[in-house]
């Protein structure tokens, strides 16, 4: 089986990258294995000298209290230093693990802002939240358990055999040759185990992806009635979910029961032996307690190295769906180095572009278009004719699949994308703002705007009287994608956005689509005033709003078929007349 | 925590079973001390090994049995709360479902998304272990107790001492925990929100080049849940040292007390060992039952959590009336309606009135945030009118059945959302009965039917969650024809039509007045264009009526209108104007 092969080794290769992560923090994790040494070494220490306690009471009358009371004080001081040793090392711990997760997730965020937007365009926005918060969850769950018990327990074992062999090298043997057992049924376990989890994390995923469609979309649900139909299908998820987790979590759970039957015969054993001896004077009572004692402690260990291992199985398992995610090739770095735009005067060139999402359809093909500074470009054309594609390619959300795109004579992709962006306001459709104030959204392109030029900005868009009137005027803190707001003042703050940057380049993605003509007529002017001398590109179904532009571009199926001004095209009576004839159609 | 016990109910047999085996394995550990204290007392001194082996046999038989009790044990366990998540999922899931628009805008959906996944999780694990060792734990600790009152009381009041500041030192642990471990869940919940606003948001990051910003601000976020991890992990970590700490100076005290007893005769040296041994197991469940508080503490915040969701109640009553079969179909009259968003300041709709007869279109324009989203959202009931009434079919919204009222509108919403499956599940969530004909009726009328033909698969063509694999204009298409496909009485579309172009707008318009029957049709629009030729046109300013009448009437005699078409339609000289006349 190939298969079963293969997965060990990709388990080992999340572990080395775990291991990566946790390298910064080796000090802290030296510092914690040498105080599990010695809490180690003075927790195996406390059975011998509770034994030779229990060596001085042998009979009435015969009680040595000259040689008990030191034994009892040595104790304490054991268990004193024991428990400050614990409690640092849970502290180191934590915070390895804590850190450790907190790189994860830095480094998971940090990728994602590199991803093309062609993975993030084709995997639900739930799998990568999901990923990234409970997984990474689990994930620190079994590190932490790993941290605190795996060493210890190491240790204990270790430890325990040292001390068993310096009292008697016999019965040590039975215990040694018992125990691996345990470590057999574990790892046995442990392997059969490891599927399922798998299972149950991606039906998890899955779950998490649905939930966040109906939750998100709820209104919708309710609004059609669906919510019975919705929550069938979500039934049929949890069901599923519900029987690979039984599996996973029962299977799994059988691994403590098993251990501790193997940890029941080393007793037994060790029982046997050791009264055995006792009865051929060989070893004393309190030397038979200390052994039993220890077998309880050696054992133990075992019992938490296997607990551990399935709760790190389950863990490098969430780990591989991260780093998955980390390991998901970022977009074309940028070039280095990059050439510099300087001030740029907005020309764009466009030569035989073809560009296509998915290699079956072709969408864009050998397209070509020049535009000189400060033109106003007017992309029109049927709904799903390529208008937002071609967006994509300005902004260099996708990259052509051949052809060049220059601006001021520079390929786009010898610049840095930060550089091209930076040259270009865009205002989309799907309006966005994020979490924060509503000074803080408009100044997002310019964090070091003065108030003065934020209020500038917002009354040139024409937001500034509904900001007003808002409980806390500018500092009002909007939500999760700004729920209190009509989608009209989100459209309306979209454009004071960009008014406050005034790049040379604009792209405006039916930017006034949500805004009533009254109010869109008030901010025309500041928009004239805006694309003034700046390189534009409109894409809007409102024709009279582009019937100013230099260049109007007629797309119809990813093509560019007419090209030109309003009454050029009108006069050539060809696809931009019909729909311009249409527009007033009864 | 305790609201969510219902969701237990139906597992009391495993809830039962699973403790009672885990309690068996636990009595068979109990009884092992017990075992080597013979051994120690009988069989060492009489040098009696056939005593011996016997005993060790007894040993391993115990251990076998113990076995096959936890094994039955875990089963019990995990099929118990496997089945009581499912179970809460699903509540939880038909419980969000009842919630009414003000609740879901007052709670948001990010939050309701973790408590659904990552909180139910919690609960989960917190559930199987409190079933495998909630019981067990204080089983032993107990049983080691009055083991060791059946060997010597004085010794045992060691026990019951030391139990007792076990207890303080433990519940004190906890008590401080929990809040912290709540504000935890919280923090996190703040990083959920901006990965997902992240996610959300990409293009407009990337466009303004705020990589760098988000990633701070995340970090930001990150580093401030790191620190109240640790915070808390640091007060929880204190728990298993002082705990050993307790139970050594109990067998400090111990060995002595028996020093002196043996001393006096009063107790054998294998019976200072099997009170040892008690100690010992004390002090092993003891951890076990200190992570459990732990993993507990943080279960209970959730199922916290669960239950302050599922303590929301719907903020509407159900109604109860159903229209006779001869009402009118597709009426709707506004008397005098009123609207305060809750924890609004101000009305968002003053004092509407008018009459929609069926099949007539009503035209709603006004400028942005003039309330016509708000108005059309009255129709379907998913906001109450805090003042007047909204009647469809002749009966108040308020006292309709909402299965009644919801089947009879189709609503197109702004934002065009389509859900993860096909065409064909999309279209079906109009009406799951629609036939192939109903389908491609609807998708005609909507101006969709090319769309679904430039699929390879057509209706069966797979789309991803929110539709992401069709473009604005073709999901505003299909989100139309998913409406049709209801054949409702009343249709809503609330500028659905933004991102069409003119010549599909205006042949939706004209399709939908073609129809067989003929919906009483609401369209929320900005262009005038689109309402134009409607049967009744409302003019919205700041939530209240300023105009109501057909266009030429509103052209004669509304400003707000007025201004409103002339913004559109300004240039005189436009070939458009001319034409709007010959319509006319």
């Amino acid at each position: 089986m190939p298969d079963r092969k293969k997965k060990p080794a990709n388990q080992r290769a999340v572990l080395r990258r775990v291991l990566a992560y946790i390298r910064p923090h080796m000090p802290l994790v030296a510092l914690s294995l040498l105080l599990s040494l010695v809490s180690v070494a003075l927790t195996l220490y406390v059975p011998v000298l509770v034994g030779r306690a229990i060596d001085c009471i042998v009979a009435p009358g015969v009680v040595r209290f000259d040689a008990l009371v030191p034994i009892l004080k040595t104790i304490a001081v054991c268990v004193l230093v024991t428990a400050g040793a614990q409690w640092l090392q849970n502290e180191l711990n934590n915070r390895v693990t804590y850190n450790t997760v907190r790189d994860i997730r830095r480094d998971a965020f940090a990728h994602i802002q590199t991803l093309p937007l062609k993975y993030l365009d084709a995997h639900p926005t739930g799998d990568i939240v999901s990923r990234m918060i409970s997984d990474v969850d689990t994930f620190a769950d079994g590190l932490l358990m790993g941290f605190t018990q795996l060493f210890t327990g190491v240790m204990t074992i270790l430890g325990t055999l040292i001390f068993m062999l310096t009292l008697s090298a016999p019965i040590t043997l039975v215990v040694v040759l018992i125990t691996p057992l345990s470590l057999f049924v574990a790892n046995f376990i442990a392997r059969r185990t490891y599927d399922m989890f798998r299972l149950q994390t991606k039906t998890r995923g899955e779950q998490t992806a649905l939930i966040d469609e109906a939750i998100g979309e709820q209104k919708l649900v309710q609004a059609f009635g669906h919510g019975a139909q919705t929550l069938s299908e979500f039934d049929e998820v949890n069901e599923r979910l519900r029987q690979c987790s039984l599996r996973a979590t029962f299977f799994s759970s059988l691994t403590n029961p098993c251990t501790r039957f193997v940890n029941a015969i080393v007793y037994a054993g060790v029982g046997l032996t050791g009264a055995l001896a006792a009865v051929s004077g060989a070893l004393t009572v309190g030397g038979l307690s200390s052994f039993l004692s220890y077998a309880n402690q050696y054992t133990k260990p075992f019992n938490e190295i296997s607990g551990v291992i399935t709760e790190l199985q389950n863990a490098l398992a969430c780990a591989g769906r991260i780093f998955e995610l980390i390991d998901e090739p970022s977009q074309t770095p940028d070039p280095k180095p990059a050439k510099a735009l300087g001030e740029v005067r907005g020309e764009v060139a466009l030569d035989h572009v073809c560009f296509s999402y998915t290699p079956e359809r072709k969408l864009i093909e050998d397209f070509t278009l020049r535009v000189r500074p400060g033109q106003r470009v007017a992309i029109v054309g049927p709904t799903g004719c390529g208008k937002t594609t071609l967006i994509n390619l300005l902004m260099r959300f996708y990259d052509v699949n051949s052809g060049e795109i220059r601006v001021d004579g520079i390929e786009t992709r010898e610049v840095t994308r930060g550089a091209l962006r930076q040259n270009i306001g865009m205002v989309l459709q799907d309006t966005w703002l994020s979490s924060g104030t509503i000074r803080d959204n408009i100044a997002m392109g310019r964090p070091d705007a003065s108030f003065e030029e934020i209020v500038e900005a917002a009354k040139a868009a024409h937001a500034h009287s509904f900001i007003r009137r808002l409980p806390d005027g500018y500092s009002t803190v909007i939500s999760e994608s700004g729920g209190q707001l009509s989608q009209g003042q989100k459209q309306l703050l979209c454009i004071a956005r960009v008014m406050l940057c005034l790049p040379p380049m604009l792209i405006l993605d039916e930017a006034t689509s949500s805004i009533d003509t009254r109010t869109e007529l008030r901010i025309q002017s500041a928009f004239a005033q805006m694309m003034q001398g700046r390189t534009s590109f409109i894409v809007a179904h409102r024709l009279s709003t582009i019937q100013s532009a230099d260049v109007i571009l007629v797309m119809r199926d990813g093509h560019v078929v007419e090209q030109g001004t309003h009454e050029e095209l009108l006069a050539h009576g060809g696809f931009y007349h019909q729909l311009y004839e249409s527009q007033f159609a009864q | 925590m305790k609201k969510l016990l219902v969701y237990m109910k139906g597992f009391g047999r495993e809830c039962v079973l699973g403790p009672l085996f885990k309690l068996l394995e636990a009595s068979f550990e109990l009884i092992v001390p017990l075992i080597v204290a013979a051994i120690i007392d009988r069989g060492i001194p009489a040098l009696d090994r056939g005593y011996i082996v016997r005993m060790c046999l007894w040993l391993v038989a115990l251990g076998g049995v113990g076995l096959l009790s936890a094994v039955t044990a875990q089963y019990f366990a995990a099929k118990a709360a496997i089945g009581f998540s499912a179970r809460l999922r699903h509540a939880l899931m038909e419980h969000i479902g009842r919630l009414g628009y003000t609740e879901l805008d007052r709670i948001g959906t990010s939050t309701l998304v973790t408590r659904m996944t990552s909180d139910v999780n919690q609960v989960q694990t917190g559930v199987n272990m409190t079933l495998r060792l909630l019981l067990r734990s204080p089983f032993v600790v107990f049983g080691a107790m009055i083991m060791a009152f059946t060997i010597d009381v004085s010794c045992a009041a060691i026990f019951a001492g030391v139990i007792a500041v076990l207890c303080v030192i433990v519940f004190g642990i906890m008590l401080v925990t929990i809040p912290m471990y709540r504000r935890v869940q919280g923090q996190l919940d703040s990083v959920t929100a901006a990965t997902r606003e992240n996610l959300t948001g990409v293009r407009v990051v990337r466009a303004f080049g705020k990589e760098q910003a988000q990633e701070q601000r995340f970090q930001k976020l990150n580093r401030l849940l790191t620190r109240m991890q640790l915070a808390v992990g640091r007060v929880s970590a204190a728990m298993n040292p002082v705990t050993y700490v307790v139970i050594n100076a109990a067998v400090i005290l111990l060995i002595h007390r028996g020093a002196m007893r043996v001393q006096l005769g009063d107790l054998s040296q294998g019976q200072v060992v099997a009170l040892y041994n008690y100690m010992s197991q004390i002090l092993v469940e003891l951890v076990k039952m200190a992570n459990l508080i732990i993993l507990l503490t943080k279960a209970a915040a959730c199922g916290d959590r669960i239950a302050g969701v599922l303590d929301v109640q719907p903020g509407q009553q159900e109604g109860t009336l159903v229209p006779a079969a001869d009402a009118p179909r597709g009426r709707v009259v506004f008397d005098h309606v009123c609207l305060t968003y809750q924890g609004a300041g101000a009305e968002s709709l003053t004092d509407v009135s008018f009459t929609a007869e069926p099949g007539q279109t009503i035209g709603i324009i006004g400028g942005t945030g003039s309330g016509k989203t708000t108005l059309v959202n009255l129709i379907p009931r998913f906001y109450d009118a805090t003042r007047g009434r909204v009647l469809v079919d002749g009966i108040c919204v308020s006292d309709m059945k909402r299965e009644a009222l919801r089947e009879r509108i189709a609503v197109v919403p702004q934002k065009a959302v389509l859900f993860k499956g096909t065409i064909r599940s999309n279209l079906l969530w109009g009406n799951p009965e629609a036939d192939e004909e109903a389908l491609r009726r609807a998708l005609e009328t909507a101006q969709a039917l090319d769309v679904v033909a430039a699929k390879p698969l057509g209706l069966d063509e797979p789309v991803e969650q929110g539709g992401r694999n069709f473009s604005g204009g073709q999901r505003q298409r299909l989100t139309i024809a998913r409406a049709l496909v209801r054949n409702p009485e009343i249709l809503i579309l609330d500028d659905s039509a933004s991102a069409l172009d003119y010549a599909t707008d205006a042949a939706l318009r004209r399709a939908i007045r073609q129809m067989e029957n003929p919906p009483t049709t609401f369209i929320v629009s900005q262009r005038a264009a689109s309402i134009r030729f409607a049967d009744l046109i409302l003019v919205l300013d700041d939530g209240k009526v300023v105009g109501m009448g057909t266009h030429d009437e509103l052209l004669a005699a509304c400003p707000v209108y007025q201004e409103i078409y002339r913004s559109q339609f300004r240039q005189d000289s436009a070939p458009a104007a001319r034409e709007v006349t010959a319509h006319a």
